[in-house]
């Protein structure tokens, strides 16, 4: 399978802060995939350079091959909402799906009104006084009816209501499998959306932590609770991402595979081992690293 | 949506094997498409495709040309004795060792389960 997206050794930095410090990266033609990561991570400024509306100040990024800036057949294939996405004062739903098509070829006008219709977006309201949410519907109206063969959306779910997502999820998957695309979604609701992804990327400090198929993720870390000893024990010589210690209870996530001699060590020692969650992992890569103990308790932000 | 132990194209095949145990499949009958999996469970395509390939490995589904996935015939006797050979390591032994934890001796225990069989008949 051929690469949809192809980074290379690419940074991007604002004055002296480096929001994107040397990644390297790709991911796979028809595959829908989870970027994940903190705020400030790096993920949006990753979206607008795959979107042309940014340019790396080293390395490069390739989207079907080309790099992606200024090349208007590339643009025509990409579609990107940014969450803070901004329109002309006064538009309102229909002027915006009246140009949508304008930048999307393959636009559907059919999926464009069934979300409207079902994230009961209102028409007469300018778009300016749209809610959280709305905005949110929106933009994933625009992301999903384009049917664009890279599909950027940009923390989709923002403000939306529970059956908003719901639908959400249902058309995606729906178009997705009558239409196949690329889709890159960064979103920090992981464990409601990480059933959708069959590619995942955890970003932190602009840097790329984890880049690999989601059902590898299971092997990258584990969790270790159990008697603070114990649990210090079992995990002396392994790298801890995290730890959390309430009162004699300690709770680590350890970077690795499980293996039989740790089994065998957490059974003698009375400690459960459990395969660490994506959220867990997001969260543990999103961790500083630890330092000494009382500075960890808060740490599980 | 999935949220339990192990990966999701398990616990869908897993899913899949209950309902064709339960009886919601007959044998020789269609089951959905992954597709239809996908869309229902709002899980990605290529894990449902996973999840579905591997009952056809096991011979529980296979695949009619340009009609659909089928369940086979034998797939409920083929999948119940893999349960049984499961039932020791799944059921038998957790109970064995909540009870030892409990100090629920082994005459007790036997008691225990004859009194739930008289409760269920």
């Amino acid at each position: 399978m051929s690469n949809a997206i192809t980074i290379r050794s690419m940074s991007r930095s604002f004055g002296r802060s480096a929001a994107l410090d040397d990644i390297t990266l790709t991911v796979p033609e028809g595959s829908i995939c989870g970027l994940l990561g903190r705020n400030g991570a790096g993920k949006t400024t990753i979206m607008s350079i795959l979107a042309g509306q940014d340019r790396p100040s080293s390395g490069t990024a390739e989207v079907f091959g080309e790099r992606p800036f200024e090349n208007e057949s590339i643009l025509s294939r990409i579609s990107f909402v940014r969450d803070n996405q901004k329109y002309p004062d006064n538009y309102r739903v229909h002027h915006v799906l009246r140009i949508a098509p304008e930048f999307a070829p393959n636009w559907n006008a059919q999926v464009a009104a069934e979300l409207v219709d079902g994230f009961r977006i209102p028409l007469k309201t300018p778009i300016k006084k749209f809610s959280r949410g709305q905005l949110s519907a929106i933009a994933i109206v625009l992301g999903l009816a384009s049917r664009a063969p890279l599909t950027l959306l940009d923390e989709p779910y923002l403000g939306l209501d529970v059956t908003a997502r719901a639908l959400f999820h249902d058309m995606l998957l729906r178009d997705y499998t009558a239409h196949p695309r690329t889709v890159v979604l960064s979103t920090h609701l992981i464990e409601e959306s990480e059933a959708l992804f069959d590619h995942v990327l955890i970003i932190d400090r602009g840097q790329v932590r984890v880049a690999c198929a989601s059902d590898e993720t299971a092997d990258l870390a584990f969790t270790v609770s159990g008697s603070v000893d114990a649990v210090k024990l079992v995990t002396a010589d392994r790298a801890t991402l995290l730890s959390h210690t309430v009162g004699p209870l300690r709770s680590a996530t350890i970077s690795g595979a499980v293996d039989d001699d740790l089994r065998s060590l957490a059974r003698t020692h009375g400690v459960t081992i459990a395969p660490a969650t994506l959220q867990e992992l997001v969260a543990a890569f999103g961790a500083d690293t630890p330092r000494p103990e009382l500075l960890t308790k808060g740490a599980r932000a | 949506m999935f949220v339990g132990e192990g990966p999701i194209f398990q616990q869908l095949a897993a899913k899949i094997a209950d309902d064709i145990v339960g009886g919601t499949y007959a044998e020789e009958t269609a089951v959905p498409s992954a597709t239809d999996f996908a869309v229902f469970h709002q899980v990605n395509p290529a894990t449902a495709s996973k999840g579905v390939n591997m009952l056809v490995e096991l011979g529980v589904l296979y695949k009619k040309r340009g009609i659909g996935m089928f369940v086979a015939t034998g797939a409920r006797d083929l999948l119940l004795r893999q349960r049984r050979e499961e039932f020791r390591a799944q059921y038998m032994r957790p109970l064995l060792r909540e009870a030892s934890v409990l100090d629920i001796p082994a005459s007790e225990l036997h008691s225990m389960i004859d009194d739930e069989e008289q409760d269920l008949a």
